[in-house]
């Protein structure tokens, strides 16, 4: 199969923001959950700061419960913010919320349709929600999926019908269909198989180079997020506990154990727990970094 | 009006991906269409086996209209309930389009359904009972009610389909809870004064009781519309406080679930 750059695949997207703002900017942000009427509130998110801009993939990486999809949730408008602020491009996500709208999208780690309808009946819904041109979204929604490795032939079965890996593939062209300038990704790669793995990967990277998508990635895969990440962000408790470029990460590691350090050897420094300790999907995904090594 | 445009066009999306389900689960909604019919079927032979012909077409009312409100009821109050259980509906919320645009959608559509599951139960009960006197018959009356109160159910529908907002767990039970109510104090197959006398003072609140007064009385009698004035007056009040007052609970319930992170996907 010829690969179609993803540049051609996508819809046009909304007009340009201002270049001087950041894809986002979150600023201070906290939130808290009243977990019973006699138990103090869970704080989730703490006085949560990071800036983005255009083009860049910002990792999250922590251990469950640690705050990552709560912060997805409210950069996507999804959770109201207790404290502080979050602009997309600008806008602010609560006095702008229609403008935000349309220029973010999200995946998240379970791939949420009608599972009764096919991917071409849950992506039509989609484009019509979004405003776009149902002839043109049908053609794309060819396109994407054939680039994920998607035949043609499954585009009308029933979602139900397909394997978790395939459901999650249409849930990215579901995201992509929309042309989003601001990707939320919440752990896309979660459970999926090697292959699967992989073609979402080189997706997501060609869609920054080609696309020019900002992307903010939450992930318990700490290869990927060295693959794909220009930046990460490390959150503890709700807490931002380190900054940095991945090989920044890691130097400061190495500086600190004295001696050849992983983000491995970052995400336990930083934490202070293992991914295998709290993460039931770690097994799956680290046979399947293995087998994506062997792939390579 | 290239807002209401989209607007309407986003409206649309629902009514497409409702008709999809629908045309998916056919099975089913053959079963549920047999059951009804079956349903209404059964309890106008009650007026059959009384020997009372004005009976069997009070009955026959109390089946088809109820039938035609409970659909759009469910249609409506499910909205969330159906989009929680199947984890789209953080995703219905973060799409660029108004509260208002959606829930057109919503009755828009359950109006449609109603109307096609409604006309064929008509059909064969008129199949059935082919010596049923509609001599005296106002359908303009019906109609009229039929039109009216499908406004009122909306927003009754509205304010159940918050229950699953608020209520992640309990909410989709509670609007059954409220149908099942509805069913009970409106007068369905019998009249709402043989009801204790709190439970009239309830059958007041609902707009069924006035539909199918007004229905029966078109229907048995020939009244014409404007001589149900009493039965009118209430749904028009009905359908204009409810449906906004609706619109505005549905928006407060939305921020209270973003607030407490309800509107995440359980199921």
């Amino acid at each position: 199969m010829t690969a179609v750059p993803i540049a051609d695949l996508l819809p046009k997207g909304p007009p340009g923001p201002e270049p001087a703002s950041p894809a986002l900017l979150i600023d201070r942000v906290s939130k808290s959950f009243n977990v019973g009427r006699s138990r103090a509130p869970v704080a989730a998110v703490t006085d949560v700061s990071m800036r983005l801009e255009r083009g860049d993939i910002h990792g999250v990486l922590g251990a469950n419960g640690s705050g990552k999809s709560t912060l997805i949730r409210l950069i996507a408008g999804l959770l109201t913010i207790d404290s502080g602020r979050v602009a997309v491009f600008g806008h602010d996500i609560e006095r702008d919320e229609m403008a935000v709208k349309r220029l973010i999208n999200r995946v998240s780690v379970d791939a949420a349709f009608f599972k009764k309808l096919s991917p071409m009946e849950n992506l039509v819904f989609a484009a019509r929600v979004y405003g776009l041109n149902v002839k043109a979204a049908k053609r794309d929604v060819y396109a994407i999926l054939e680039r994920l490795h998607v035949g043609s032939d499954r585009v009308d079965r029933p979602i139900e019908q397909m394997s978790r890996g395939m459901q999650q593939k249409v849930a990215i062209a579901r995201a992509l269909l929309t042309s989003p300038i601001l990707l939320l990704l919440d752990e896309p790669t979660t459970g999926l198989d090697p292959r699967s793995k992989l073609d979402v990967q080189d997706f997501i990277e060609e869609l920054q180079a080609t696309h020019d998508t900002t992307i903010v990635l939450t992930t318990h895969d700490l290869a990927e997020a060295e693959r794909l990440c220009d930046r990460i962000t490390i959150i503890d408790g709700g807490r931002v506990v380190a900054e940095d470029t991945p090989d920044g990460l890691i130097a400061a590691a190495a500086a600190r154990l004295g001696r050849a350090a992983t983000l491995w050897d970052v995400f336990m420094a930083y934490t202070g727990r293992s991914l295998d300790d709290d993460v039931d999907e770690a097994d799956v995904s680290a046979q399947a970094d293995e087998e994506v090594a062997k792939w390579r | 009006m290239a807002m209401i445009s989209a607007e309407l066009r986003a409206s649309y999306a629902f009514m497409e991906r409702n008709f999809f389900l629908t045309r998916r689960t056919w099975a089913w909604e053959v079963a549920f269409l047999a059951y009804s019919v079956a349903s209404a079927l059964s309890i106008s032979l009650i007026g059959v086996d009384q020997g009372s012909a004005r009976l069997v077409l009070s009955l026959m009312v109390g089946a088809i209209f109820w039938n035609y409100l409970s659909v759009v009821f469910s249609w409506i109050a499910e909205t969330i309930a159906v989009e929680r259980w199947e984890g789209t509906l953080e995703y219905t919320m973060m799409a660029p389009i108004r509260r208002s645009s959606r829930l057109i959608g919503q009755v828009s559509y359950a109006m449609v359904y109603g109307l096609v599951h409604t006309a064929v139960i008509f059909i064969v009960l008129g199949l059935f009972f082919p010596n049923l006197d509609l001599s005296k018959a106002n359908a303009g009356t019906a109609a009229v009610f039929m039109a009216l109160g499908s406004f009122s159910f909306v927003g009754i529908g509205i304010l159940a389909a918050i229950l699953p907002l608020l209520y992640v767990e309990r909410g989709a039970q509670m609007t059954f809870v409220v149908q099942s109510c509805l069913l009970l104090i409106s007068g369905v197959y019998y009249s709402t004064d043989i009801l204790p006398p709190w439970m009239q003072v309830l059958s007041h609140l609902s707009p069924a009781t006035y539909v199918l007064d007004g229905v029966r009385a078109g229907l048995i009698k020939g009244t014409p519309t404007t001589e149900l004035w009493s039965d009118v007056w209430p749904l028009i009040v009905l359908g204009v406080v409810l449906i906004p007052f609706g619109l505005w609970a549905f928006g407060r319930a939305e921020h209270y679930a973003k607030r407490t992170g309800k509107l995440k996907r359980v199921g």
